[in-house]
């Protein structure tokens, strides 16, 4: 019972940590990304190359791969964003954008690592079982959850208390009244991608290590969960982001450890499914008055 | 990057080609003497063996084609029947296993066909040679049906996993004595299915109690839950049917849950890409397995010495074509040294109790083969025969 507390987790810190980066950009643009998954796993490639073939510490590649997924998300946001911005139609213009962003960033993923999995030298990680009680945790998992919390509380930090959060706050609120107050929207939205994507990027490159199997197409199946996160945790809300992502993470490992892991994407959507329900705007959503 | 390059096309038809005329040029067609079907006596048999020597599975026919060889040279020097061999590329597709097929069926008018390397492109090959009544014999096809039904003509020496699987289990529990098991295996792919469905039977015959069984799709790479779940129950052993990716991390993963007992696979993990990607977590796996590299038998020793003369590391699919070669002889031997495709298709039924490196080799009613196999652990990165 502890130890399936503990594997949901790790896997719900995993989860947050990918959900927090596409809720943000959506709360900013009211545009879905879907070419997050994309940036997940180019970042995991990312520091994999580091540590394999330039054998980096690991230390070294993470936060190395972390700036590589957030510039990625800024090189995303020039190509893919901001040309259809002011468009009318720009949130159906810009899903299906992304979309084609995710299919080249796969591309490229493909075309240098092949369609195999790749993974991380063995000896990239020391190997160590930590007791928690009668449950275990390798220092990986335990790390993994220290470093995907410590960084959704610098991005909360980030943005409730810096110049740069509050004028992300104010795009998010109105565009057209934050440029009027001055703010750069065009540089505020490239760093809301760019925090979006490095965090993205940061969930991949843990993701990797944990599981050590990254392959091109590693972020299609933590996309749909991620998706499900951010509609769960109230779209553009990084608290629920955060309180969905853990929640969805317990959820499925109880529901594989107890009926079988063919229902564990039944279950997810089903509380899903409920919540919205109960809730349509997602446990912590915001009401719509900030539409006007 | 797998996949052969854009070039590799144009010039495997290039050299086939190219082969096909010195074929023509070189040797005149054994079936000179008489109609469509190769000529007995003289000359000696022709066989043909359609190896996949590139594409996905070559790392196989390379290793086949040294077994053949080497087999041939053997039988030679022991005074058997003179073999002609003709060694082709089925490029590890059902497209390219039919052309080598008809090429060795209507133009080289062999006796005998061994291969094709994969069951996948055996399904579709092997009913040419049944329909031009050509044996077939098979030394690496472990499909479990599709391929010995295609018809009277096909055989095959290599044990299928439904075979294999309860020898294997039988022997690990004489080893380790386990009376309970938690079971784990991928529910949305045939072969780990299937494994599972043997596996089962197999622990319901030794006695053995399940004490939970848990599943995974293979896209998965988190196992903690069904890993704590199974480890929660206190079994004896841990059984596990998947594919060697998603086998090297179930079995890491394991490791890091604190799980220092047994694990019996399937033949997913029969790779050396599952060693090397499990690392130290792989110590201690048991698999079964159709050839037993320790066996102290004269003809394994003389393969061994065979592929130590080679330079070629031997290893079960080796193995196995080399007595694919020794069948072919003792098949010619048993229709009184006559080669014609009849004559050595009636002489298979009659192979018994034959002494090949993979054991005393016999084939079962259905065409398959018939052997006793082994066991082999992980110890120190390796596979290692388990007495």
């Amino acid at each position: 019972m502890g130890q399936q507390l503990l594997n949901g987790i790790f896997l719900g810190s995993i989860y947050a940590l990918f959900a927090v980066g596409y809720t943000l950009v959506f709360g900013v643009l009211d545009i879905l990304n879907l070419a997050h998954q994309a940036v997940f796993m180019l970042a995991a490639f990312v520091a994999l190359a580091l540590v394999a073939d330039a054998h980096l510490s690991f230390w070294v590649a993470l936060p190395l791969a972390v700036v590589a997924g957030g510039l990625i998300g800024v090189l995303l946001e020039r190509i893919a964003f901001r040309p259809l911005r002011g468009r009318a139609d720009s949130n159906i213009s810009g899903l299906i954008s992304s979309l084609a962003m995710a299919t080249v960033f796969e591309a490229i993923a493909l075309q240098f690592f092949g369609p195999d999995i790749s993974r991380f030298p063995q000896d990239t990680f020391p190997d160590r079982v930590i007791r928690i009680g009668d449950a275990t945790a390798s220092l990986l998992q335990v790390l993994i959850v220290g470093i995907a919390v410590v960084l959704m509380a610098v991005l909360t930090l980030l943005l409730a208390r810096t110049r740069l959060g509050r004028q992300i706050r104010a795009v998010a609120e109105s565009p057209r009244a934050a440029r009027i107050l001055g703010v750069n929207v065009d540089r505020a939205i490239a760093m809301a991608f760019f925090l979006s994507s490095a965090l993205g990027g940061a969930a991949g490159v843990l993701f990797g290590l944990a599981f050590n199997s990254i392959s091109p197409d590693v972020g299609r199946g933590v996309e749909l969960k991620g998706l499900a996160v951010i509609i769960l945790g109230g779209m553009g809300s990084i608290p629920g982001a955060v309180i969905a992502g853990f929640a969805l993470g317990i959820i499925e490992v109880f529901t594989v450890a107890q009926i079988g892991s063919s229902f564990r994407d039944v279950v997810s959507f089903a509380v899903l499914f409920l919540v919205l329900i109960a809730r349509p705007r997602g446990l912590l959503g915001r009401a719509a008055a900030r539409e006007a | 990057m797998t996949a052969a390059p854009r070039w590799s096309l144009p010039l495997l038809l290039l050299l086939a080609s190219a082969a096909c005329k010195d074929q023509g040029s070189q040797a005149p067609a054994p079936g000179s003497g008489g109609g469509s079907t190769a000529a007995s006596g003289g000359g000696g048999a022709v066989i043909g063996a359609a190896l996949s020597l590139t594409g996905a599975a070559a790392s196989y026919g390379a290793q086949q084609r040294a077994g053949i060889n080497a087999a041939v040279e053997d039988v030679a020097a022991g005074g058997g029947p003179k073999l002609t061999l003709v060694i082709e590329d089925d490029a590890s597709t059902k497209e390219q296993g039919i052309t080598v097929f008809q090429k060795f069926i209507n133009r080289d008018k062999v006796s005998a066909i061994l291969g094709p390397t994969l069951s996948n492109t055996a399904s579709a090959a092997d009913p040419l040679a049944q329909q031009a009544q050509v044996p077939v014999l098979g030394i690496s096809n472990t499909a479990a049906t599709g391929i010995t039904d295609i018809g009277n003509y096909i055989w095959r020496d290599s044990l299928t996993e439904a075979q294999v699987i309860p020898g294997a289990f039988k022997k690990a529990q004489e080893k380790l004595k386990f009376k309970s098991a938690g079971v784990l295996y991928g529910n949305d792919d045939v072969f780990t299915k299937a494994g599972y469905d043997v596996m089962q039977k197999a622990l319901a015959d030794l006695g053995v109690k399940v004490l939970g069984t848990q599943t995974f799709a293979k896209p998965d790479r988190d196992y903690n839950a069904q890993l704590t779940a199974l480890i929660g129950q206190k079994p004896d052993v841990l059984v596990v049917s998947a594919l060697a990716d998603n086998a090297s991390a179930i079995v890491s993963q394991a490791r890091q849950r604190g799980w220092t007992g047994p694990i019996l696979g399937g033949n997913g993990f029969n790779s050396p890409a599952f060693i090397k990607n499990a690392g130290a977590a792989a110590d201690g796996v048991m698999v079964g397995t159709s050839w037993n590299s320790l066996s102290q038998d004269a003809a394994n020793q003389k393969f061994l010495a065979a592929m130590k003369k080679a330079g070629v590391n031997p290893d079960q699919f080796s193995a196995q074509a080399y007595t694919g070669v020794l069948i072919l002889a003792e098949a010619i031997k048993q229709s009184g040294g006559k080669t014609g495709r009849e004559d050595i298709n009636a002489g298979l039924a009659k192979v018994k109790d034959l002494e090949t490196p993979l054991g005393k080799f016999s084939f079962t009613q259905g065409r398959d083969a018939q052997h006793e196999p082994s066991v082999q652990q992980v110890k120190d990165g390796k596979f290692q025969i388990v007495q």
